[in-house]
């Protein structure tokens, strides 16, 4: 397993999310009240609003286009939605954030 | 030709007069008041609940000054008529203003009843008719000290229990043997006394007042038999005495209140006389359901109709006590002609009594449980022959035919002309039908469209049942719809929590008011965010974090994620530097779509969120500051060229909509607010369907609101007609303020004022000039920490991680 330095968990803001690019689209990054740290592609599977721009509350984040629900930890959307987006492994060293390195290559393959 | 219609006094049965007269003749009066207080129209009944603190006068007034105001019609408020020449037909005020009449109403009301023993006239003894006697008693109250009531009627058991309840120390001395014994057995009178003493207010009964002393100021009561109580404050209230005493003066009929045959005309055939000092058939009447008949008589016989004609009516008597049921009706005395059902059920508080005459009821008196009473109203006034139903007639109309029915169909099986609402004589059917016929959902919609339990309040339970069996599950009176699924209380509950608890924080909020959520969720937390910005301006810290995306970054998101952008073009008016910017802009970013928006500005589309930063260091450059286009808070104000150009123009509505709009942006409100001036009433700038509109005429600015042209489709309310520029600015800013401090989030203007009410809206931004002044400060002040530029803040780099990708990943570095 190899991953990717992204930045430090200081960049994103507490109940926020901060993109990170790549040549296949944005990964979306949170960090929760309780600095849990997520990412997941920052395409909602509803018709594919940026989730990096939504509200996050508990390990959850509401679209910002039509205010679907989806849980960070799975990628499903939660309530009567049904959907479901990447999610990729991260990992805190530290201050230190990293991305897995396989989850993005095997989404290039 | 308008003849001129004079009233003398303004209590609630003129008042209701006027509103029937103006129905039914509009324009034939011109109409005078003189009014001895100097105030409106309030809901007399309710003054109990004021001496309680359970409501506040501002709720309790009927009319506003805008009423008067808008019907034409002239009050002189603290003006006592102080003669009448019949001759010369006018009258003339203690202030010497003389008003010719065609047509006389005199309804001077009642005076309370003093009694005339040594020290009456002591400061310190109070009667209880007034506002100015139940604010004499709140200030009174403060002290915590010892009160007397002197008699316990209906109004003295009332006055005790306000008195109580505001912490005084209350003795009521009652002269009979039983409390309220004209209304009540004595059997009830002692359960009532017994409720009385249970919240610590004690009684005396079969006491005789002999004297109030004091040195300078009431010190203490002495009863015949010696007793002697101590009492800074002494209400009489033993019963009141139809003022007829001017009447008397200019030599109208007068036995006990001024004589009135069945259409309420004097002896004197230009003169009428209604309400409690009036006297029909021998009759005077102190309860409002009969006061309310006669001026419904008196209306229409102004009106031209000569049939009208008053008919005596019982009406049931209650106590507005908080916790004390109680209901009688007609006579009850015993007789060897009458027979008597009663129940008792000691441990429940309940007593029942039926006074029967050859099967028909005469009299009922109930206490501790009164839903009943409407039934046994209807029986009686129907005359229904009971014999049938005999043995269980006591148990109520749910125990007749079989298995004991729920209550609420004892009130499905009411007839239709059963009457509901004794104070405005409303019967079943006509709110039943006003709620299909208009569709009402709401409790307010029925008060204001039937007026039923819309004064004393008493029926509210019958009525919120007559919904339920009307529109079944539209109706849900207990259900306050809670935010959001992580509280169970509504916002209107939230807020009054944040301003009582000082809770200034999101956190706060969650904490105290017990959130099941550890942070909310994407429907509390702008909400609450909004509250807080709102009533905390100087305080508060703005949650971005809690903010709807568009407020983040302060641009609109579109379907694809990128952004639009809409600088401020004040009042709609830009020139060619603008103009010049804008295209540079365009040209620079590579802007794939400009388009000229309904508020009269324009909007650039499609532009990546990294760029904005950059696109707003360029329009700040040209002087362009943000449009919030994106907020829940002062859109655009929409203006036509007016008097500048315009040759229907009145006003300079262009002037006025960016003084308007360089006032007020900036502020943050519940929902979005579009406003709108128009410099003629050809209204080319549509402000009719605006939250807020001026429509500019000859005489000045006439302010609207409430309009809608989105999802609904609403034409305006007019607020009121001001003179100024300065004036139109102050109302509209004040009206604003309001409803930033009571609309709940997401919820436009013209929702918020349906809620609250139009009338209470005007009452307190056109009529109540404190209150007016009060919002407009909190407005200007909260102003002072709103007013900055989002878009020059996040030039000058605030929030940059917003605009800038963590990091970049490419697959080549991914596969080093």
């Amino acid at each position: 397993m190899t991953w990717i330095a992204i930045g430090s968990l200081s960049d994103i803001p507490r109940r926020g999310a901060r993109c990170v690019d790549t040549p296949e689209g944005k990964i979306a990054v949170f960090r929760t009240a309780d600095d849990q740290v997520y990412a997941i592609d920052d395409h909602c599977p509803h018709k594919g609003g940026p989730l990096s721009q939504g509200i996050v509350h508990g390990a959850a984040v509401t679209c910002p286009l039509h205010n679907w629900v989806i849980s960070l930890e799975t990628g499903k959307a939660l309530g009567a939605d049904e959907g479901r987006v990447r999610t990729i492994p991260v990992k805190v060293e530290g201050e230190r954030l990293f991305l897995a390195l396989e989850a993005l290559a095997s989404r290039a393959a | 030709m308008t003849e001129k219609l004079v009233i003398i006094g303004n209590g609630m049965a003129p008042g209701r007069m006027l509103e029937h007269l103006l129905e039914q003749a509009p324009g034939r009066y011109q109409v005078t008041i003189f009014n001895a207080e100097p105030r409106v129209n309030y809901d007399r009944i309710m003054l109990s609940p004021v001496l309680s603190g359970e409501k506040a006068f501002e709720e309790i007034i009927i009319h506003g000054d805008g009423w008067y105001i808008a019907n034409g019609i002239t009050l002189y408020k603290g003006h006592k008529i102080v003669a009448i020449d019949r001759t010369a037909k006018t009258v003339t005020s203690d202030h010497g203003v003389t008003e010719p009449y065609d047509k006389l109403v005199i309804a001077t009301g009642s005076v309370p009843f003093i009694i005339p023993v040594p020290g009456h006239d002591l400061p310190g003894v109070l009667t209880y008719r007034d506002l100015d006697d139940v604010q004499a008693m709140l200030l009174a109250a403060q002290s915590r000290a010892k009160a007397v009531v002197i008699g316990g009627g209906l109004l003295g058991l009332e006055a005790a229990a306000g008195l109580n309840a505001q912490g005084m120390d209350v003795t009521v001395l009652h002269v009979m043997p039983t409390l309220m014994e004209r209304q009540l057995d004595p059997a009830a009178g002692y359960l009532l006394q017994r409720a009385v003493e249970e919240r610590g207010i004690k009684v005396i009964t079969k006491a005789n007042t002999q004297a109030i002393t004091g040195n300078g100021k009431v010190e203490q009561v002495e009863l015949a038999d010696g007793t002697v109580i101590p009492a800074t404050l002494v209400i009489m209230a033993v019963g009141i005495r139809p003022n007829a005493a001017l009447a008397k003066e200019t030599g109208i009929a007068v036995n006990r209140g001024i004589v009135v045959d069945a259409g309420m005309r004097s002896n004197d055939p230009d003169i009428y006389a209604i309400g409690e000092c009036a006297e029909v058939n021998g009759m005077v009447y102190g309860l409002v359901a009969p006061l309310y008949e006669m001026a419904r008589v008196a209306a229409s016989q102004l009106a031209g109709d000569e049939k009208a004609a008053f008919v005596h009516m019982d009406t049931p008597t209650k106590l507005k006590v908080t916790g004390i049921e109680l209901f009688s009706l007609g006579d009850f005395a015993e007789g060897e002609d009458r027979q008597e059902i009663v129940l008792r059920d000691a441990a429940a508080g309940v007593y029942k009594r039926l006074v029967l005459k050859d099967d028909r009821i005469i009299g009922t008196v109930l206490y501790g449980e009164t839903g009943d009473g409407a039934w046994f109203n209807d029986l009686k006034k129907k005359q229904t022959d009971i014999s049938q139903m005999r043995d269980t007639l006591i148990f109520g109309q749910s125990y007749q035919g079989g298995a004991p029915l729920d209550p609420m169909a004892a009130v499905a099986a009411l007839p239709d002309d059963a009457e509901i609402c004794g104070c405005n004589g409303v019967c079943k059917g006509k709110i039943t039908g006003a709620i299909t016929a208009r569709g009402l959902t709401s409790l307010d919609d029925v008060r204001a469209h039937t007026k039923a339990s819309a004064s004393c309040g008493s029926c509210t339970g019958l009525v919120e049942k007559l919904m339920v069996l009307t529109i079944g599950d539209k109706y849900n009176p207990a259900a306050v719809q809670p935010m959001c699924g992580c509280t169970a209380l509504g916002h209107d509950e939230v807020r009054r929590l944040i301003m009582a608890k000082s809770l200034k924080t999101i956190p706060a909020v969650m904490q105290e008011l017990e959130w099941t959520t550890s942070c909310g969720c994407a429907k509390c937390r702008p909400a609450l965010n909004y509250y807080l910005v709102c009533d905390w301006p100087d305080d508060y810290a703005d949650d971005y974090q809690s903010r709807f995306v568009n407020e983040r970054v302060h641009a609109n998101i579109q379907k694809d994620g990128t952004y639009s952008v809409v600088p401020r073009m004040w009042g709609g008016v830009t020139n060619a530097a603008e103009l010049r910017a804008i295209a540079d802009v365009v040209d620079k970013f590579e802007i794939p779509m400009v388009k000229v928006t309904g508020g009269q500005r324009i909007d650039m589309l499609g532009i990546r969120k990294e760029d904005l930063p950059a696109v707003w260091a360029d329009l700040g450059q040209a002087g362009f500051v943000s449009g919030h286009a994106y907020a829940k808070g002062l859109r655009t104000v929409k203006t036509c060229v007016g008097s500048d150009w315009c040759r229907f123009g009145t006003q300079d509505s262009t002037g006025l909509g960016i003084r308007i709009e360089k006032f007020m942006w900036g502020s943050w409100t519940p929902a979005k607010v579009k406003m709108a001036v128009s410099g003629c009433p050809r209204n080319c700038a549509e402000a009719t369907c605006k939250d807020v509109g001026v429509i500019c005429v000859d005489s000045g600015y006439e302010i609207h609101f409430a309009g809608a042209a989105g999802l609904d489709i609403k034409g305006t309310e007019v607020l009121g007609l001001v003179k100024t520029e300065d004036e139109a600015l102050e109302h509209i800013v004040a009206l604003t303020q309001m409803y930033r401090e009571q609309g709940r989030y997401l919820e436009r203007i013209y929702k918020w004022a349906k809620r609250v009410g139009m009338e209470e809206i005007r009452r307190q931004i056109m009529d109540d000039g404190e209150k007016r002044k009060a919002y407009y400060e909190r407005f200007v002040f909260s102003q002072k920490f709103a007013q900055v530029d989002p878009w020059s803040e996040r030039v000058s780099g605030k929030d940059k991680h917003e605009f800038r990708p963590m990091a970049s990943v490419g697959f080549a570095e991914a596969a080093e």
